[in-house]
């Protein structure tokens, strides 16, 4: 199952140089890698429904508790065999849609890295594991979405998606992180059997919401539904793929996969069943405002998901019967009319709806396809989303709390997807010819297949739903009650209150799809939303980008001074609170000793300091650099440093012969700064100055251990052959030190000679 | 007599800050001759004081008897006022440089690499 998982990434590598070499038979190929993963899976179906779970496991970070495994049940396959099933269409429509692009190797590899992630997500048996694939797909979809990535519209797409599915994805990763704490393992296996500790544990609260972020941003819940929309910038097979059937549906694939852990309590309901049901309805409404066919879909996928949300908020039975339902009935129809609306855009050259109309006569197994896909979508029997659709509106009638709120609102957003149905599915393709400027002209095979085979299978699911209630839905469902539950899908249950439903339901659907064009004429034109989400996260976007410019500003302001202000302010500051925090403070000061010349040394170099920080003649300063120079060698003196001394007052006289032959080439003493400015300077100078001398108290008031210095006062004579300590420790203990200081002295010295030699050149 | 070098090398410090903090290029490089004087007397100090001993094996000995002076410090300290000069003459050569270059010795003008604005270029 591994080499399964894997298999795609290793297609992905190879896809673009399979596309350079074979250019007209890579797609084919390509879709052979979905193709045969497909068939592996349906392989495995007949063991998962008897109930059984395909395991495959490595150790990755043992001490963490952190393990490389996949785990294969009835959830899982579903989604497996939707990912690999709409794969193998989407690749080869891809070959068609995309031809002659001269990116298109890279397409299928990104693509078929895309699906190995999605797999690698749905069988994840660990939930780092899930974690890492699950970012993955977030990190394709941002390449696919920007596939065109010329345009600007699709790469700040692209970013957005990225930026709301990543940010709910660090969410998720804490989530997890706390929820491993709580039950005490990443292993899902283990996970599904803690359910109670989880939710009675004090930070349930915390994992519920961190989790919930994470599936809410990916499958685009409201608030955080409007990058969707935005990501139909993509190629319309990555929109069919990724935006529609597949990655989207994590999010409620994570909600169904935790939901006997993390679900059944008062806070899951609630969060959940609201998020879903406002998703759902506002999804509807903006669907019906939209005239862009991509957009129109998507909004209505937005819908959608609210719906599978919603339905795992209830946490019943029914619901996740229901939800499994949906969810392949969704992905089926979706796909399908997605598939068409990029077959229109390419036989048409248009996508807007209102320029359409008549399409069917030029491409009439296109319009096939997508009406049954919309007869799917608007619930019509004996098409699959007519059990879907009965299942809804069971599951929300015995619905635990607020049955007859939940009902109403799956009314609307059942009628809206009615009306959203007959505008994709009918309009476009029947009707007379809007603009007669548009010349149509047929489609390939390819692009009329693709969408036509997903909507085939709706019917097929539609009329022989028995099988697939047993082998795909029943498992699934299992997975995610934890527990089997009997599924017996059937088309007819007779004339019941929930038909009656469905069928107002429908009738509703098509009176709104009607009165459509004279509701849309009322709306104030260019009401799109100015306002909401999307519209904050532009605004948190800007406020972030500012905010950076500020401290930019703030902090790299490109004055020097400021830079060493900062750095010594802070390190002084911090360092101050640890020794306030250590409490370490010397009460007793050592009471000062010595002769009266020690005194006069240490007064010495204060007032050549004073001298050098405070006068307007650079050669009194020089002079005052030099006495602090001569006093700092005295002091090497009189505590018995011979050598530093000497070395001090070569280096000193050194310094100020440098000092003054360089001197009258630079510009005088200049008073530049503010009083004000002055001041301020001369307050951090003081507090650093007396933090250093607080430091130093600090310090000699400990007890020191000198264990290296004895190694070497020890070992002069018998192994370095020296009776100056010092001198051996430079030339023989550390003796590649001396090398290294030597070196740095040779690089000044080159620089000083080039900077000198430089000088006739002009500068610069 | 270390909490009187403590307030020196207080002193030094603030100095040596005060001067870097200046606009004036020139007194930048003043003040990092004084910081560098600071921090060897302060490895100096912290590596304790031993009065007129210094390190050093009395012929006939094979060790320097005790107490004495701490040699390690005063390796390092040999090693940075030998750096530090190299780096002084460098920083002093660099500013002249500057100055003749950019034409300015205010380090508040200086707040871009580029020196188009000047005739140099």
């Amino acid at each position: 199952m591994i080499v399964a998982v894997l298999s795609g990434f290793g297609a992905a590598l190879a896809a673009p140089f399979l596309h350079r070499r074979l250019p007209r038979w890579s797609g084919w190929v390509c879709a052979l890698v979905p193709l045969m993963l497909f068939g592996f899976f349906a392989a495995q179906g007949g063991e998962v429904a008897a109930g059984h779970t395909i395991r495959a496991a490595y150790e990755w970070i043992p001490s963490l508790g952190v393990d490389f495994s996949f785990s294969l049940d009835g959830l899982s396959l579903l989604f497996a065999l939707l990912i690999t099933g709409i794969g193998v269409l989407v690749v080869a429509y891809a070959s068609s849609y995309l031809h002659g692009h001269h990116h298109l190797g890279r397409f299928y590899g990104l693509i078929l890295a895309f699906m190995a992630a999605m797999l690698g997500t749905v069988l994840a048996g660990d939930l780092i594991t899930l974690f890492v694939f699950w970012e993955l797909t977030g990190l394709c979809s941002y390449l696919l979405i920007g596939f065109d990535h010329g345009r600007e519209a699709a790469r700040k797409a692209a970013l957005q998606a990225l930026l709301v599915t990543c940010a709910g994805g660090l969410a998720l990763l804490a989530g997890f992180i706390l929820l491993g704490e709580g039950a005490g393992s990443l292993d899902l296996a283990a996970l599904l059997t803690r359910g109670d500790a989880v939710r009675s544990h004090p930070l349930y609260v915390p994992i519920l919401a961190l989790v919930l972020l994470g599936a809410f941003t990916k499958s685009a819940q409201f608030p955080f539904h409007f990058w969707l929309p935005g990501a139909m910038e993509a190629p319309t097979p990555v929109s069919a793929y990724l935006h529609s059937a597949t990655m989207v549906k994590l999010g409620i694939y994570l909600l169904a996969r935790l939901s006997p852990v993390l679900g059944g309590t008062d806070a899951w309901f609630w969060s959940v069943t609201l998020a879903g049901g406002i998703t759902m309805v506002a999804g509807g409404v903006m669907a019906l405002i939209r005239s862009d066919l991509k957009q129109i879909l998507a909004y209505s996928t937005v819908s959608a998901l609210g719906t599978l949300t919603l339905l795992l908020g209830l946490h019943t039975p029914r619901a996740a019967t229901a939800a499994m339902v949906f969810l392949l009935v969704h992905a089926l129809y979706k796909s399908a009319l997605f598939l068409a609306a990029g077959a229109v855009d390419h036989g048409a050259g248009t996508r807007d709806l209102a320029r359409m109309g008549g399409l069917a006569r030029a491409m009439p197994w296109v319009a096939l396809g997508a009406g049954l896909a919309a007869l799917s979508m608007a619930g019509v029997a004996p098409l699959a989303g007519f059990i879907a659709k009965e299942l809804l509106y069971e599951a929300k009638l015995q619905a635990p709390l607020a049955a007859e709120f939940v009902t109403g609102a799956g009314f609307v957003a059942n009628a809206l997807t009615v009306a959203v149905a007959v505008m994709v599915g009918y309009l476009p393709f029947h009707g007379r010819e809007r603009d007669t400027s548009l010349h149509h002209h047929r489609v390939e095979s390819l692009l009329w297949l693709p969408p036509l085979l997903p909507a085939l299978m709706g019917l097929v699911v539609g009329i022989v739903p028995g099988l697939t209630g047993r082998w795909l839905v029943a498992p699934a469902v299992a997975a995610v009650r934890g527990v089997p539950v009997p599924v017996d899908l059937a088309l007819w249950h007779g004339v019941n209150p929930v038909f009656l439903l469905g069928v107002a339901t429908v009738a509703a659907g098509v009176g709104i799809a009607s009165v459509r064009g004279a509701l849309l004429r009322r709306l104030p034109a260019g009401s799109g939303p100015g306002w909401g989400p999307e519209r904050g996260y532009g605004l948190l976007i800007d406020g972030m980008l500012g905010l950076a410019r500020w401290q930019t500003r703030l902090l790299q302001n490109g004055r020097l001074r400021y830079y060493l202000m900062t750095v010594v302010g802070a390190a002084v500051f911090l360092m101050g609170v640890a020794i306030l925090r250590s409490g370490e403070i010397p009460r007793q000061l050592p009471r000062p000793d010595g002769g009266i010349h020690e005194w006069l040394a240490a007064g010495v170099i204060l007032a050549g300091a004073l001298t050098a920080a405070t006068t307007t003649s650079r050669l009194a300063a020089v002079a005052g650099l030099g006495t602090v120079g001569y006093g700092v060698a005295l002091v090497y003196i009189l505590y018995g440093a011979p050598d530093l001394a000497m070395t001090q007052f070569c280096i000193e006289t050194l310094s100020i012969v440098l000092f003054v032959l360089v001197l009258y080439r630079l510009p005088r003493f200049s008073l530049l700064s503010t009083p004000g400015g002055r001041v301020r300077d001369l307050l951090v100078a003081f507090s650093v100055g007396g933090f250093m001398t607080v430091l130093v108290l600090l310090a000699v008031s400990q007890t020191l251990v000198p264990h290296i210095s004895t190694y070497f006062l020890e070992q002069s004579l018998p192994a370095g052959h020296g009776r100056n300590v010092v001198n051996v420790i430079l030339v023989d203990f550390r003796a590649l030190d001396t090398l290294g200081e030597i070196t740095v002295l040779a690089v000044a010295a080159l620089g000083v000679y080039g900077l000198m030699k430089g000088r006739g050149e002009g500068g610069g | 007599m270390e909490s009187v070098l403590a307030v020196v090398i207080g002193g030094l410090y603030a100095a040596g800050l005060y001067l870097m903090v200046r606009r004036s290029i020139v007194k930048m490089v003043f003040g990092l001759a004084l910081l560098g004087n600071a921090a060897n007397l302060l490895i100096f100090t912290v590596g304790r004081l031993t009065r007129g001993r210094p390190p050093y094996v009395p012929p006939g000995g094979t060790e320097p008897l005790l107490p004495v002076a701490d040699p390690l410090p005063q390796a390092l300290i040999l090693t940075a006022i030998v750096i530090g000069f190299g780096v002084q003459a460098f920083a002093l050569v660099l500013i002249k440089r500057v100055y003749q270059t950019v034409g300015t010795d205010d380090l508040d003008v200086m707040t871009t690499t580029d020196t188009d604005s000047r005739s140099s270029g």
